[in-house]
């Protein structure tokens, strides 16, 4: 009976389903809680719990909502970064008959892992966070158009990485790549935890995603200030734009394919499997039905900050604006007619498959348009090498290496000879971090002190810039070498000494790449401490060209006392060509909505229901399901939903800053 | 620093002449081919990243901040005649590199048998296209030569300049037939065939390996291929015939459990029937063949009848443990012949009394009836023979 009894409790959690016999995840596990009781005994200590909560945790305020994603972002890097750092030693070492340290069970782990945080629990977050900030300073709105349902999507996306770090110590992760193809990840092949942490995991961060692009496409459709046309809106918010809208037509797919992998592992359902009738063809067109457009949802809105920087650091206009417009829209359409060329290897005709593979092709004329825009941007500007504007140049110089061999695995005969192997790796590590990172790099340096009042260290920042770039060509140029020398990815051991020496050069890379990140992190620590120095009072440290840089740094809560009025692309730098003053009287109370514990109260009870799902807990599934309706319904007999900053509090607000404007002269 | 970089170039060189990049430098035609449409798209892509690149470094530097003599036009921002260039220059590469893509997919398609050994000498009616069954096990790889009756574990031979036709599958999930130096790879997949054609021109041994990852053997999925002179090959074929091990359906699903780096094994006789069933998931015995499951469906299904006809799963490759609320592991019961199905029926109907109404069934098993829209004589030719998945070309 007490058998039955802790069955029932613990569904199939058991004192085995903790990896203890794993000594490095035990001493990761023993690092993590030490670090984690330091942290919470620190926030203790400094009595900050109240604060986080009040400021932070509950906070609606998309500034707020888009530093936090941020910092998650920053986290989950760190540990997608050490499962990358792993990989590489592994794969330096196992050679001639060694074992290398990881056995398959680690090691298939860290792979998938891998993958997933990086795609999942780091790129999107980054990106989320970056448009979140910027895009309602950008048109001129003082917060999104639905700023629970922002703070809901922040917290579901948090849970959804809560539950993958979760996998690291209890149970384990999926062995089966990033996209878990079945039948592998069926119940048949992959009975353990590891896929249904996968499921949930991604399915509850998939809710926070689809409701974020929703609640940013209205913001940018509905919220723009009087005057700001769709062809005067810049071109980061063109961008998010575009990527909201792959992400509210993309998402639901992945959300639905992986309820039906979920059905075949739940309730026995076959669409999936490979007898009575399922098919595992089916998951793999749609999960790169979705899995096609997340790669433009990662890198459109990166091609904005690019070309926010670009322009403001030459100090002249974007050459070619309504190109770039249609540049980005053509991607954003093209991106859902290319998923194919994921696969042109599983035996589709040679029709389809040419198709398939110039459609991609034609992708890269809108890019290469993008390329010479900018380009042309910088012909007879004035160009500051500022940190964004460094992270900008690497990436034009690596981006287009990736792009070219991106077009090249577009030709399905040289496909045949390069699917799956490290030069795909190498290619699509070119675009993801001479595109998305060194964008988000570009992106953090440049709105930095439009976030915190301060600019970010350079000197550290240089190191970081050197460390990344060159590490990342150390690190990839060699997979290039290996995929034409025909060493496919996922490799745990190695036969062929000869290639052992290409490996190191690679795992040299990653090791600058960790400088790069370390410098990253001191970068940060360094200008928290010199702060001062580092001030910027003025609110518009790189004279920039778009409404945020128009308001203090930071921004206050309401953003602007008074809507701006827009009569051009780059509306601040027209704006102080025209000897903008700014108003200093006349201020009306600003309507504003309130912070509510309920977004992270419903995030907390998915993660429950999500963990409950993964162990075969059914009272806590239940339980956690019935709460999380019963909050939800909850939540609709909460009228505190908006209060109004008193004329007075945004009076005194504009008047300090005034004191400061005064005092720069 | 000038020293240093040219030490660092000339290092580079070495290295890179000591590797043997095999996908640049096949033993294959058809892996050739590849390889030179690869060559001349990269080729055609430099012709613009090049002038780019040059570009960028150019402009920043001649523009930069402290350069107070460089142009300085705040305010321009658009130029017809350079936006035409900037989009039509990547648009007529595309169209050239669109066009070598139709013809090279074409050409190049795995399906499509090859009609040339070397550069200018076609295949005649002298060769005859040696045929080669590929199965993915967990994890290792069968090859079957239905030709010869002989089979191998991890280890391929095939002679060369004769063309050859792989028909490949795989046991249980996906993996990637992959032999760099002789072709592009192609998914073998379970329940499902997949086709190659390929020819090697010089002897030599090659590595294939599984190039989609396919759970904790995959590093080990590895096998030698031989390119063997027509008289070594033979004495391959006859050095297979001498091991004393058959391949018939009971040592198959012995092989078929999972294992890790299996060593090289051969098979002096195949069970002929083996690769179908393989390919039709029906080698235990009572199973239903998906040929024969798909033709049933395609004449209307076995209708409720076809519901109860199933059994209890024994073995299933891993410990298969069904889903958590699912039906315990079943698999479709084969039934041969219209008589039987019937069996099953009243077999299903005596057990069940009470859900199960006594009645004729042969309308709802479709058994004889035309599929809506068809005469007499298109349905009897749309009937799919029972080889369906096997179709030869």
């Amino acid at each position: 009976m007490p058998d039955t009894l802790t069955k029932f409790i613990f569904g199939r959690l058991t004192l085995e389903s903790l990896p203890l016999h794993e000594p490095i995840v035990v001493a990761t596990f023993v690092a993590v809680a030490l670090g984690g009781i330091a942290l919470l005994g620190a926030i203790t200590y400094f009595k900050l719990w109240t604060y986080l909560w009040r400021e932070w945790f509950t906070s609606v305020d998309h500034k707020k909502i888009g530093i936090m994603y941020m910092v998650l972002g920053l986290v989950m890097l760190l540990r997608g970064f050490s499962d990358a750092i792993m990989m590489r030693l592994q794969q330096a070492i196992a050679f001639n008959g060694s074992e290398g340290y990881l056995n398959s069970h680690h090691y298939d782990q860290i792979f998938t892992a891998h993958g997933v945080i990086m795609i999942f629990f780091v790129a999107m977050p980054f990106v989320t966070g970056l448009m979140n900030f910027v895009v309602p300073l950008q048109i001129g709105a003082r917060d999104v158009s639905f700023p629970f349902l922002n703070s809901f999507s922040f917290w579901m996306t948090v849970g959804g990485a809560i539950l993958v770090m979760a996998s690291l110590f209890v149970g384990e992760f999926a062995r089966t790549g990033w996209l878990a193809y079945p039948p592998l990840s069926g119940i048949g092949y992959s009975p353990d935890v590891g896929v249904d942490y996968y499921i949930w995991a991604l399915q509850v961060a998939g809710v926070g995603t689809t409701l974020s692009g929703i609640n940013l496409i209205c913001t940018i459709i509905k919220m723009r200030a009087p005057g700001m046309t769709m062809m005067r809106m810049p071109v980061f918010t063109w961008t998010s734009l575009c990527t909201n809208v792959l992400i509210v037509a993309s998402f639901p797919v992945l959300t639905a394919v992986l309820s039906l992998l979920a059905l075949d592992r739940y309730v026995g359902t076959n669409f999936f499997t490979n007898d009575f009738g399922g098919n595992p063809m089916m998951y793999v067109n749609l999960i790169w039905i979705w899995g096609h457009p997340e790669v433009y949802i990662l890198i459109l809105p990166l091609f904005g900050v690019f070309s926010e920087v670009t322009s403001t650091f030459s100090g002249k206009r974007l050459f070619g604006y309504t190109s770039m417009v249609y540049a980005t829209v053509v991607i954003t359409i093209l991106s859902y007619l290319v998923w194919l060329h994921h696969f042109f290897t599983m035996g589709s005709g040679a029709s389809v498959n040419s198709f398939f593979g110039i459609t991609t092709m034609i992708i890269s004329i809108p890019t290469g348009a993008k390329i010479f825009n900018w380009l042309f941007t910088m012909y007879r500007g004035r160009i500051r090498f500022e940190l964004p504007m460094m992270w900008t140049l690497a990436f034009m110089l690596t981006f287009v290496v990736g792009g070219m061999t991106g077009v090249l695995l577009a030709v399905p005969p040289a496909d045949f000879v390069l699917h799956n192997s490290l030069f795909l790796i190498a290619h699509f590590h070119n675009v993801i971090i001479g595109g998305v990172l060194f964008g988000l790099f570009a992106g953090i340096a440049y709105w930095w002190p439009k976030a915190f009042g301060f600019k970010l260290d350079p000197f550290w920042g240089k190191v970081s810039f050197w460390c990344w770039v060159v590490g990342f060509w150390f690190a990839f140029m060699p997979l290039y070498i290996l995929g034409l020398m025909g060493v496919t990815r996922r490799m745990r051991v190695f036969d062929d000494p000869s290639l052992q020496i290409w490996f190191v050069i690679a795992a040299f890379g990653a090791v600058l790449i960790a400088c790069g990140i370390a410098a990253f992190l001191i970068q940060i620590f360094v200008s928290i401490r010199r702060r001062e120095a580092l001030a910027d009072p003025t609110g518009d440290p790189w004279d920039g060209r778009t409404l945020e840089w128009s308001t203090s740094s930071p921004p206050p809560a309401y953003n602007f006392a008074f809507t701006p009025v827009i009569r051009d692309n780059d509306a601040w730098w027209e704006m102080k060509q025209a000897s903008y003053i700014r108003p200093l009287a006349g201020f009306k109370p600003i309507h504003m909505p309130s912070n509510t514990g309920t977004g992270i109260i419903l995030a907390a009870f998915s993660v429950a229901l999500g963990f409950g799902l993964i162990w075969y807990i059914w009272w806590l599934a239940a339980l956690s399901f019935v709460c999380l309706i019963a909050t939800a319904i909850g939540h609709t007999f909460n009228y505190h939903r908006d209060f109004h900053i008193p004329a007075a509090e945004v009076s005194q607000t504009e008047k300090t800053r005034t004191t400061l404007l005064a005092a720069q002269g | 620093m000038k020293r240093f970089g040219a030490l660092l170039l000339l290092s580079l060189a070495g290295l890179l002449s000591g590797c043997d990049m095999v996908v640049l430098a096949p033993a294959g035609d058809v892996a050739a081919q590849q390889r030179d449409l690869l060559v001349v798209s990269t080729l055609l892509m430099l012709i613009i990243i090049v002038p780019v690149m040059a570009l960028t470094v150019f402009f920043a530097w001649r523009y930069r901040q402290s350069n107070a003599s460089a142009t300085y036009a705040p305010d321009w921002d658009h130029s017809t005649k350079l936006e035409l260039v900037i989009w039509a220059a990547p648009l007529l590469i595309i169209i050239c590199l669109g066009a070598l893509t139709w013809l090279g997919t074409h050409l190049l398609d795995p399906y499509r048998r090859i009609d040339r050994i070397e550069p200018g000498q076609p295949v005649t009616q002298l060769h005859k296209p040696l045929r080669v069954e590929v199965v993915a096990l967990d994890w290792k790889w069968l090859f079957i030569y239905p030709d010869y009756g002989i089979a191998s574990v991890n280890e391929l031979a095939a002679p060369v300049n004769q063309p050859i036709d792989f028909r490949i599958t795989s046991s249980a999930v996906m993996n990637s037939f992959y032999i760099p130096a002789l072709a592009g790879q192609i998914y073998a997949m379970p329940a499902m065939e997949t086709k190659l054609h390929a020819v090697i021109n010089r002897p030599g041994t090659y590595s294939g390996f599984s190039a989609n990852y396919s759970g904790a053997g995959f590093s080990g999925m590895r096998f030698a291929f031989h390119g063997l002179s027509d008289q070594a090959f033979d004495q391959w074929v006859a050095q297979a015939r001498t091991a004393s091990a058959a391949l018939n359906r009971d040592s198959y699903l012995e092989l078929e459990k999972p294992s890790e780096n299996e060593p090289v094994r051969h098979y002096a006789s195949v069970d002929p029937n083996l690769y179908g069933a393989i390919l039709n998931l029906c080698v235990e015995r009572g199973k239903m063949c998906m040929n024969e499951m798909m033709s049933i469906d395609a004449k209307g299904g076995l209708g409720l009848a076809g519901v109860r006809n199933t059994l209890p799963l024994q073995y299933d490759k891993l410990a298969r443990r069904g889903a958590v609320f699912g039906n315990d592991p079943s698999y479709v019961a084969s039934i041969c012949t219209a008589e039987e199905a019937a069996a099953v029926s009243r077999a299903s109907r005596d057990a069940w009394p009470s859900y199960w109404p006594a009645k004729n069934l042969s309308p709802l098993r479709g058994a004889g009836l035309l599929r809506p829209g068809t005469d007499s004589r298109s349905a009897e030719a749309d009937t799919p023979p029972l080889g369906l998945l096997r179709r030869e070309l």
